[in-house]
């Protein structure tokens, strides 16, 4: 089947498979590793992409369901030419929410979407954010300190904030 | 497998219907595209409804009831005003069902018709009183989800027919919108135990009204009328609670499996209803 969607901006064409799930047609066919599979059953986030800007787990999605679409994978935040990241990105190095990395392509495109949705969230709203991706090695404090620095650069990601409403 | 089918409308939709009767149809993949991994299911074609807008989005309909498109994403339920402000029991379901990027792809017809003991939409559905809107080419019924859910995995619907949305007539004569889910983490987390309840509780303490359904306590959602009864017309105390939480305990029919042993979820399903105490004082006990 030919599928034509917008990956990380460029218009692409592909002859795949319309079974083909998204997560091997990224990384296998594309050459993407960047966007990574950890259950495969909708339970980790590795493999989260965003898809019209909005996460999806690409383990849980055919190639068919990209038609027409636009979809952003990890490679995308930060286009190789110069250099820059995205300030998610800048914010997980600065703040060493890193450790293995396997699940750090989820985590900041999970971020993303949780900030385009909520620019300022405090950490309770950020911790709910990032709750479809796990991590096995930094016990997530460091992550949820980077997005919040992510959300307010300046601003101390340690320091408690003023509880907001309930939603 | 080989075909996927991504109908853009419901014309679409019956004609790729006619032409694979056979088809697995399926709108956000979360639970699908899981069982044929798993090797449960071995369909040979798919048809996605993600593309059909006219089954999307939330409306009010001239009597106050609400209509949800069965191919409404669950977060789409979460941000709008009509659900939160109308249908709490079901929006507090939602916040807790799997996890954001499941909360964007999976449906609520989905998880209807994937019927599971543990759908989290089901014990607010069942509460509520809500019908389901089954349509074919030719032709709608309406039924009440009560009636659609005969079994685990097992629905009423029809081949050639879709879910293609919810009716839910907004509670407005009840004060307490409750549920509350017992699992073994708060994301992304099976359920062990739910409860939905609604309550009309009069201005002495009176309880008036009441409506109960747990999930994963049973094959399909649990109801106990018997328990209901003992609270109709009693003071909304922890004693009262506990002769009906007796009642449920003794009459629930959970299974063990790796989340949990059936004693636990005995117990837990009877617990569940002392929480009610609190609603006055405690609004995350359902306000």
């Amino acid at each position: 089947m030919k599928i034509r969607f917008s990956l990380n901006g460029s218009t692409t064409q592909v002859e795949v498979p319309a079974d083909r799930r998204v997560v091997d047609l990224i990384r296998e066919d594309l050459g993407l590793t960047g966007t990574k599979e950890g259950c495969g059953a909708g339970e980790c986030g590795a493999c989260t992409i965003l898809v019209d800007g909005e996460s999806r787990l690409s383990c849980l999605m055919l190639a068919a369901q990209l038609q027409g679409c636009s979809i952003t994978t990890i490679e995308g935040l930060a286009p190789p030419e110069d250099g820059s990241l995205h300030a998610v990105q800048e914010a997980f190095i600065e703040h060493g929410a890193v450790q293995c990395g396997f699940c750090t392509p989820g985590m900041v495109l999970a971020a993303i979407d949780l900030l385009k949705r909520n620019p300022d969230p405090d950490r309770e709203e950020i911790r709910r954010g990032l709750s479809g991706n796990l991590c096995r090695c930094t016990g997530y404090v460091k992550i949820v300190g980077a997005v919040a620095a992510a959300a307010a650069p300046g601003r101390n990601p340690e320091a408690p904030r003023e509880k907001k409403e309930s939603l | 497998m080989n075909q996927v089918l991504l109908p853009g409308s419901l014309a679409e939709l019956w004609q790729a219907l006619d032409i694979h009767p056979e088809a697995s149809v399926y709108a956000g993949g979360t639970d699908l595209l899981v069982q044929i991994r798993n090797g449960l299911r071995h369909p040979t074609s798919l048809i996605c409804l993600d593309r059909l807008e006219e089954l999307k989005g939330i409306s009010r309909q001239e009597n106050g009831t609400i209509r949800i498109g069965s191919c409404t994403a669950h977060t789409r339920i979460l941000v709008d005003p009509l659900a939160q402000k109308g249908l709490p029991v079901l929006v507090r379901a939602i916040e807790g069902l799997g996890s954001p990027p499941i909360r964007n792809m999976g449906t609520i017809g989905g998880n209807i018709c994937t019927a599971s003991p543990a759908a989290d939409t089901l014990p607010p559905l069942y509460v509520l009183d809500a019908e389901v809107e089954l349509r074919r080419e030719h032709g709608v019924r309406r039924l009440p989800v009560r009636d659609f859910i005969v079994g685990p995995g097992i629905t009423l619907l029809q081949k050639g027919e879709i879910l293609s949305a919810v009716w839910i007539r907004q509670p407005v004569e009840y004060h307490a919108h409750h549920f509350e889910k017992v699992g073994l983490r708060n994301a992304l987390a099976c359920s062990v135990a739910s409860l939905a309840a609604l309550l009309r509780v009069s201005d002495d303490g009176i309880i008036e009204k009441a409506t109960l359904a747990w999930g994963s306590v049973a094959p399909t959602v649990f109801t106990c009328p018997e328990a209901e009864q003992i609270l109709i017309g009693a003071p909304l105390s922890l004693e009262k609670l506990r002769q009906a939480a007796a009642i449920v305990r003794r009459d629930v029919s959970p299974i063990t499996d790796l989340r949990a042993t059936a004693e636990y979820r005995r117990v837990v399903s009877g617990n569940l209803l002392l929480r009610l105490a609190q609603w006055r004082t405690n609004p995350a006990a359902g306000a």
